[in-house]
């Protein structure tokens, strides 16, 4: 991502309307040589000035063109900001300023400080719970949607299922906390019903609650990759593994679950990143038990006033996030080239 | 013919759309049998229907004597080439060709042994190792061939499976497909729309037209005798000329044929069975012959005008205008050496034969 945005950014100014080069002189790179296309594309436009600037460039260029703006966003918004976090966890607080001596003092904090570690474990544990629960309640979804909604009628389910988001993300956590909560929906139902005597304290303000809370919020998410490689997948492919003397199980297991497997590991990847550095779920329906490390980055930023130890807490987290997505990743791709 | 498959009164209906109405067929042991007929016959849906994939609405499907009814696809004795061949893009050649033996009680040596085997059989031999999605068209289909004949099944069901190959390829195919049928020695049912395939490949084939058998008939019977108008139309090329008919001494078939005249043909040139009254009469583009300067006619004559010249290389078609003839003939001539292309719009003699006559009453 990051280098994706450098890359375009470094090649942006490249892009810049040839017509706007005076004939007479050439860029520096097109002195160099590097640019031949370009500098051909400078003559021919010279002679009709009224040409748009994107004419008579090849296609690679026009789609750097095309993806220059963005590229620049990304790199202002997303590279910048994560560069002066990883510039800013080699630094270390001095009461009120910033001692800008390179130290890994807060690496060596983070990493003897039992807390820092439990929140990471529990942050890890949590989205990873949370990724199993949502993949595994989202595939059953996807699968009837892909082979039992009639082709017509899928459009209309897929939009069915987005609905939860036209609310807010914050309204639907607060929303959890009604069903949950300890007089809230599902205890006095249940024990309306007789089926329990005290409300269940368990759901609430704790892990299990940001588990069900962030599992319900990112059910969409892994619903429509897996959804699309269901989709993709030829019927004929399921016929021809009934026609060998595959029953529907087997089918299931060696010709549809593999061949949407991209699709459920995209849907791991959208669940499991962003969970890990969720911090307002936890904050809200977590209780003392269900902070994750997102809470306690934003602590050190705002309420102890130590940037550079949340920058370094924050540079972890990514850190492992980056290196468990490589994992799984990886892991996919071995088994679907060695697969069965 | 010792039958394995037979259809009694099978019926098939989408919603309100009847797809199939009455078939009625035996299909024999080690026989190559074709399902003929334009899209939207039924022919496909029939062999989903002896597939599995299908359940009739009404009739009975015995498959060696045992009715298939409530017998799912996988238990069925049957295998299927697919027209997108289906190919499992996520194994490998071999592991495709492996995937019905996982319940075969094979080791995994007798597995290798037998699909390197299959894959011999097809001239894909040592391409195993191979990724099933990076295997051109040709390649593909060889694998879903030896994928389907390593289950050594009872009948082998061909949905179009050349439809999607070049002409050469195709070709190439419909000869190996036959060899292939001759080595193995079962029941292979292919579906097709094109009518060469079919008379090249088969040993009996049935014409279906609109959910219904019209005609089912080995190659050559088919083509010289047509029960229809429409069978002769979509079997090779025909020519339809309005007739009147009616019956002499009660033996005799009299015909007035627009543009040829009065003649005297048998009982057995009207295969659907003789009605009093007016008709056509069909006749093969290669029964008629044109007479060239200096040749003399063995039959009767007829005199028109070339009307269009296509010349083939081997053989020059000629489309000829008969005075009284509603419609141009077609007639097809070897280019043997010596003889001339005639051109657009010289007078021609049209030499034609009694005997190679079909009426159809109408």
């Amino acid at each position: 991502m990051i280098s994706w945005g450098v890359f375009h950014w470094k090649h942006a100014p490249f892009e810049s309307p040839p017509k706007l080069l005076p004939q007479c002189r050439k860029s520096p790179l097109e002195r160099a040589g590097v640019s031949h296309n370009l500098g051909r594309t400078t003559e021919h436009v010279s002679g009709d000035v009224g040409l748009s600037a994107g004419h008579g460039l090849s296609d690679a260029k026009k789609g750097l063109l095309l993806a220059a703006p963005p590229g620049l966003y990304a790199v202002l918004l997303l590279a910048v900001p994560l560069g002066a976090v990883l510039l800013l966890s080699f630094w270390s607080q001095d009461f009120l300023t910033l001692d800008r001596t390179f130290t890994l003092k807060n690496y060596r904090e983070a990493f003897t400080e039992p807390l820092y570690m439990l929140l990471l474990g529990r942050s890890l544990l949590i989205a990873g719970a949370v990724t199993i629960a949502t993949v595994v309640l989202a595939f059953p979804i996807a699968y009837f949607v892909s082979f039992y909604v009639r082709p017509e009628r899928k459009s209309l389910w897929i939009f069915l299922i987005t609905i939860p988001f036209w609310t807010s993300y914050l309204i639907r956590v607060f929303l959890w906390k009604v069903i949950l909560g300890y007089n809230g929906v599902l205890n006095s139902s249940l024990q309306g019903l007789g089926i329990i005597e005290e409300p269940l304290t368990f759901i609430l303000y704790n892990a299990n609650a940001v588990v069900i809370t962030l599992a319900h919020a990112f059910a969409p998410f892994a619903i429509l990759p897996i959804f699309v490689a269901l989709e993709k997948i030829d019927r004929s492919l399921l016929e021809a593994s009934r026609d060998l003397g595959e029953g529907k199980f087997r089918t299931f297991t060696r010709v549809t679950l593999p061949l949407a497997m991209p699709g459920v590991v995209a849907a791991i990847l959208i669940v499991f990143i962003p969970t890990i550095g969720d911090y307002v779920t936890p904050r809200l329906v977590g209780g003392p038990d269900g902070l994750m490390i997102a809470n306690m980055i934003q602590t050190q930023f705002l309420k102890l006033n130590n940037a550079p130890l949340g920058a370094a807490l924050a540079v972890i987290a990514m850190l492992s996030v980056s290196l468990i997505s490589l994992g799984i990743v990886l892991a996919t791709m071995r088994w679907m080239k060695g697969g069965k | 013919m010792k039958p394995l498959i037979s259809l009694s009164g099978l019926t098939k209906s989408f919603g309100d759309v009847e797809v199939l109405k009455g078939i009625e067929a035996e299909i024999g042991e080690g026989e190559f049998f074709s399902l003929l007929g334009p899209s939207g016959c039924g022919k496909t849906t029939l062999l989903r229907i002896i597939a599995g994939f299908e359940t009739p609405t009404s009739g009975a499907l015995l498959l060696g004597g045992q009715n298939m009814a409530g017998v799912p696809a996988n238990k069925r004795p049957t295998n299927m080439v697919f027209q997108s061949y289906a190919v499992f893009p996520h194994l490998s050649v071999a592991q495709n060709v492996g995937f019905g033996l996982r319940r075969s009680g094979l080791s995994q040596t007798e597995k290798g042994k037998k699909i390197e085997e299959a894959l011999g059989m097809v001239g894909l031999a040592g391409y195993g190792g191979r990724a099933a999605h990076a295997l051109s068209g040709g390649q593909r289909q060889r694998v879903a061939l030896a994928r389907a004949l390593i289950l050594e099944p009872k009948v082998l069901l061909l949905d179009e499976p050349l439809s999607a190959l070049d002409k050469k390829l195709r070709e190439q195919m419909q000869s190996e497909l036959r060899r292939l049928q001759r080595q193995v020695g079962i029941t292979f049912i292919l579906v097709t729309h094109d009518q060469e395939e079919a008379l090249i490949m088969s040993d009996r084939i049935a014409v279906m037209f609109d959910g219904q058998i019209a005609q089912l008939a080995a190659p050559q019977e088919l083509y010289r005798r047509p029960v229809s108008r429409r069978v002769g139309d979509f079997i090779g090329v025909m020519n339809f000329l309005p007739a009147d008919g009616r019956l002499e001494e009660g033996r005799d078939i009299v015909l007035d044929i627009a543009g040829l005249g009065r003649t005297v043909v048998e009982q057995d040139q009207c295969p659907a069975g003789f009605v009093n009254g007016s008709g056509a009469v069909g006749v093969r583009p290669e029964s008629l012959q044109i007479l060239f300067e200096g040749e003399q006619a063995r039959g009767e004559v007829a005199k028109g005008e070339v009307a269009e010249v296509i010349y083939y290389g081997d053989m020059t078609y000629y489309e000829i205008a008969l005075p009284g003839a509603p419609e141009r003939l077609t007639v097809s001539m070897k280019n043997r050496a010596g003889r001339p292309v005639l051109e657009r719009g010289v007078a021609a003699r049209l030499e034609w034969d009694a005997s190679s006559l079909i009426y159809f009453p109408a």
